[in-house]
């Protein structure tokens, strides 16, 4: 086990960023314009790179498999974007929302990335709105905010249910304009399969065009991926479904350092599985915790009641249900982070309290903040002293349809169910990952030259992520980190003249990614790839999904091995390589997931101890609590590829000047 | 309070009551190996449709039967989110983009919506501007470049003022949100005799025309943009509204009325100067 060096700058926590970002060495506008750097990822962290790096004068290409930079992944987050603001004057400051952010990741993120970002994030809601994102607003005039999970203020920033949405309209208007102006080459329906490097750098990507089958070779001075997360590792998530690790693995095979890949955030409000034929899972957004009550019914009796259709939950009792995050967490109550909500719905459904057919789904109940909270506002502001029932629900209904509307739509063609009128039923799914490629301060990989933003690489959210911080983090990666400290390494640069993609690294990369097409082909299986992506999520979702054990994840590990090599005797991949061939794509990425499963099982059972969103059930408090070993675990995980099914294990030591660590409590 | 934590009980892929239901669907699907060659209508029968089942999982369904009877390639189509909003899904569903539900994308269609014994026919958005890479699958990318020719607000990084500084009034901005809801899908162009792509660029030059931010560039952006759909070859408006009536994200006519107003006036001022 070696130590690795995260380069952060020395000095006081406050004053670090700004004084490094004026000291980072700077290069010359002329120079810009000679070196080139490869953009993998048009999501918020890629298109806000690109656009910024392309002002500055680079030139710069960039990549994404989707028929438009418009359609990235980040495209479908919905609840809103983090801010320091303080707009609502409630005591949020740039110390809080980094505080929040460290012990919501459950102190296993680093001090210095985190109170970075609390300090740009401002810049990101001024910038957003510069370019034309419709952010809600009050009748003042002046922008709007809510909760979300974790945090005691109102810090979120939104747009409906469409926030994510309208920030990558953002980014990719101010993308468009650049490619308009010649500044970025843009290569959509483009799919990265290897990087390139040359005497220890990166010095380029091969990727397939996925219309013609072509393999091509691209060069650049510096290499970002900005390729998002891996949570489809689980074949069920919220993740779109072509989201994959291909990028970040391939980049891993090649000497960049993996870092915490068990840490995956299972995100407590989803819509519950419905049968055999799910595809995916959609997400109903945490903002809706800000007026849904979880519940289940606090007997048996009636769950199963509930179960069989004999009982209408809209007619048990309030006496008879179980609001058991109020109960269990009078402090934070519906608004505690992820992690814990998740685990507590798992809880009540393990013993017996679920409320659909598979007894795996809990009540989101927007009927008491309907009509207390909003049908009485608006009765109020109606000077009807004296609402019925009716009208109180009738009032409520049009607040929470402003509010939520496009949730409840989505909710309701999904479902068949519509949830003005009943609870909705939500349990826990795959989300997002806060493990990824280890990157320093500088967001640079172990390979020199190569760099990883937004959710791809592991930095900010150590073991659980606050919802509303993966927009903050993509954007201020893009935007506001990497135009700074990507001067650090082109600085040295200058004297780089493009280097030919005939040079014979490039060659042999191609000849690899070939190579491994035509094995594919080659192996002439029996079952489609799908077959494979599913038994793999089962075993991921199994043993290292909300709960985790030594002997679970033991024998996981010897079943992924098998898997693999049952996938490489008996896939079955159609088509042509030389064609637009979807089948190949999946036959890929589902190849890199294998790899990764093992790794992320093999990092779980390594880190003997809980934290944020690993759990392991020998180490909880008596309450049930993830129970951390800061003794020998607060460090990062950081793991060197040797081969297939064997790494070597790197430590960062975590260092915590600023915050006092301590048990999380929510309560 | 005891706390439970079972081990192994947790399982996603647990048999469920309704996990296949008993619906048969007849597909015609139209099948074309490229944009060089012909297509033509292929039938196939799924059975076993649930009704919970989205219209693209009776793809999936569908296309993981093709590959184990190694006959025919699996269907081609694009697809990415299945929550409605990335835009990608484009099938023209018995005649009707997106299919026969008002306000919804295809991969937000759930089977329920069909009765057993149904015949659908599918087929790839038909526009001249949208040519057809392989079965369902189109190149959409004019829309890209209709927006890198004036669909933005000319602003680098780091230029902006304080967000509050700017007050927008609320129904300004609930206004510019809802043009700015379009996901980029097409259906508006397919669905419109003239192959017109009026609504798609009416709803960015709303959403920049009724913000603050997008005023000093509010002529060149319109005529820019008009211009370039008049240049990838999308045909002219005759106001028959089929696009808003097929469009997913509901986005309103009032938006094809807007920029017609933004135009003329930005034509007279650029035929002044
Ligand atoms: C349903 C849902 C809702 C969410 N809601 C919120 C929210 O409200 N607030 C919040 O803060 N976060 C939210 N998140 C998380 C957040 O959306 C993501 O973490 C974030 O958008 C990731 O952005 P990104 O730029 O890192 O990657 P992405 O947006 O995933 O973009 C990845 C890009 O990389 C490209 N790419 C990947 N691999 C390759 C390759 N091999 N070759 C070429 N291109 C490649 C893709 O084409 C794409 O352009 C949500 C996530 C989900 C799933
Ligand atoms: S206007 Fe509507 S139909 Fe047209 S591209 Fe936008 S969302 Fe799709
Ligand atoms: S797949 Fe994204 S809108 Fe249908």
């Amino acid at each position: 086990m070696s130590k690795i060096d995260s380069k952060i700058p020395a000095g006081d926590l406050e004053t670090k960023w700004t004084k490094y970002k004026s000291s980072v060495p700077l290069v010359n506008p002329s120079n810009k314009r000679n070196l080139e750097i490869v953009v993998v990822g048009s999501g918020l962290a890629g298109s806000s790179a690109a656009t910024s790096l392309a002002e500055l004068g680079y030139k710069v290409k960039v990549f994404c498999f989707q028929d438009s930079p418009r359609r990235a992944h980040s495209i479908a987050a919905q609840g809103g974007i983090n801010a320091a603001k303080n707009y609502q004057n409630d005591g949020d400051s740039v110390y809080r929302l980094f505080y929040d952010t460290i012990k919501g990741g459950d102190y296993r993120a680093r001090e210095a990335n985190v109170h970075r970002l609390a300090e740009v994030s401002s810049n990101i809601i001024d910038q957003a709105v510069a370019s034309g994102v419709p952010f809600a607003r009050e009748y003042g005039g002046l922008l709007s905010n809510r909760s979300f999970g974790g945090t005691q203020v109102q810090r979120t920033f939104y747009a409906a249910g469409q926030t994510g949405q309208q920030l990558l309209l953002g980014a990719y208007s101010g993308l468009q304009r650049q490619i308009g102006l010649g500044n970025v080459q843009m290569f959509a329906r483009h799919e990265m399969l290897e990087v390139v490097n040359i005497d220890g750098k990166c010095r380029g990507i091969i990727a397939r065009d996925l219309v013609s089958g072509k393999l091509e070779r691209h060069f650049g001075h510096a290499v970002l991926l900005c390729t998002g997360g891996y949570g489809n590792v689980f074949y069920l998530s919220t993740n779109a479904m072509a989201c994959n690790v291909t990028a970040a693995w391939k980049a891993h095979k090649k000497g960049a350092y993996f870092a915490n890949p068990c840490y995956t955030q299972i995100h407590p409000t989803c819509i519950p599985v419905s049968g055999d034929h799910q595809s995916k899972l959609t997400l109903m957004s945490e903002s809706l915790r800000n007026d849904g009550r979880i519940w289940v019914p606090k007997r048996k009796e009636d769950a199963e009641a509930i179960r069989n259709g004999k009982l209408n939950p809209n007619d048990l009792k309030e006496e008879d249900r179980d609001y058991y995050l109020e109960r269990r967490y009078p402090a934070f109550g519906n608004l505690v982070p992820r992690d814990v909500a998740s685990r507590a719905a798992k809880e009540r459904c393990d013993a017996g309290f679920g409320v659909n057919k598979t007894g795996e789904a809990v009540y989101l109940d927007f009927a008491f903040n309907m009509k207390y909270k909003y049908g009485k506002q608006v009765a109020t502001l109606k000077h009807i002293t004296n609402p019925t029932e009716a009208q109180l629900t009738e009032f409520g209904h049009e607040v929470i349809k402003e509010k939520y509307g496009n949730l409840f739509d989505m909710y309701k063609q999904i479902t068949g169910v519509n949830p003005y009128e009943n609870p909705m039923m939500i349990y826990p799914a795959v989300h997002y990952t806060m493990g990824g490629l280890w990157v320093d301060y500088n967001l640079m990989t172990t390979v020199p030259g190569l760099y990883a933003l937004g959710e791809a690489n592991f930095s900010d959210h150590g073991a659980n992520r606050l919802g509303a911080s993966a927009l903050m983090q993509g954007l201020a990666d893009g935007y506001f980190v990497i135009p700074y400290t990507i001067g650090a390494y082109l600085a040295n640069e200058i004297s780089v003249k493009s280097i030919s993609t005939d040079h014979e690294a490039f060659v042999e990369a191609e000849k690899n990614v070939q190579s491994t097409i035509e094995k594919l082909f080659a192996v002439k299986g029996t079952k489609p790839v799908d077959f494979f992506h599913k038994r793999l999520g089962k075993i991921i979702w199994d043993n290292c999904g909300m709960a985790r054990n030594v002997e679970g994840l033991t024998k996981a590990i010897s079943e992924i091995k098998a898997l693999r090599e049952e996938f490489w005797n008996d896939v079955r991949v159609t088509g042509e390589a030389n064609d637009f061939n979807p089948e190949l794509e999946k036959a890929g990425r589902v190849a890199d997931f294998i790899e990764l499963g093992e790794l992320m099982c093999k990092d779980a059972l390594e880190r003997n101890e809980s934290c944020g969103g690993h759990f392991r059930e020998d180490h909880q408090t008596e309450e049930g609590e993830a129970l951390r070993d800061d003794e020998n675990f607060k460090n990062v995980s950081a793991w060197e590829f040797k081969e297939i099914g064997n790494w070597d294990l790197h430590q960062e030591e975590l260092v915590y000047e600023n915050i006092k660590i301590a048990q999380r409590s929510y309560k | 309070m005891v706390y439970y934590f079972k081990t192994y009980n947790h399982n996603q892929y647990k048999k469920l009551n309704i996990m296949s239901g008993n619906m048969n669907i007849n597909l015609k699907v139209w099948r074309q190996k490229n944009g060089k060659s012909q297509g033509k209508l292929v039938d196939y029968k799924v059975e076993n449709v649930s009704p919970d089942m989205s219209f693209l999982e009776m793809f999936d369904v569908l296309n993981d039967r093709l590959i184990n009877e190694g006959k025919d390639e699996p269907i081609a189509f694009d697809h990415d989110c299945r929550e409605g909003i990335c835009g990608s899904c484009s099938m023209y569903i018995n005649g009707r983009p997106h299919g026969p539900n008002q306000g919804v994308t295809t991969c937000q269609l759930h089977m329920r919506s069909f009765k057993d014994n149904d015949t659908i026919v599918v087929e790839p958005w038909r526009s001249a501007a949208f040519p057809v890479i392989k079965d369902l699958a189109t190149n959409r990318s004019a829309f890209d470049r209709i927006i890198a020719s004036g669909g933005f607000i000319s602003i680098n990084t780091g230029n902006a003022q304080d967000a509050n500084n700017l007050p927008i009034a609320k129904d300004n901005a609930d206004d510019s949100f809802a043009a700015a809801a379009c996901i980029g899908c097409g259906a508006c162009v397919a669905a419109c005799k003239n192959s017109s792509a009026m609504l798609f660029v009416s709803a960015k030059v709303s959403q920049l025309a009724l913000l603050p931010q997008g005023a000093p560039e509010r002529a060149t952006r319109v005529l820019n943009m008009v211009a370039q759909m008049d240049a990838e070859g999308f045909g002219s408006c005759t106001n028959t509204g089929a696009c808003e009536a097929e469009c997913p994200k509901q986005i309103s006519l009032t938006n094809i009325a807007r920029l017609n107003r933004e135009y003329y006036k930005a034509q007279l001022f650029s035929n002044e100067g």
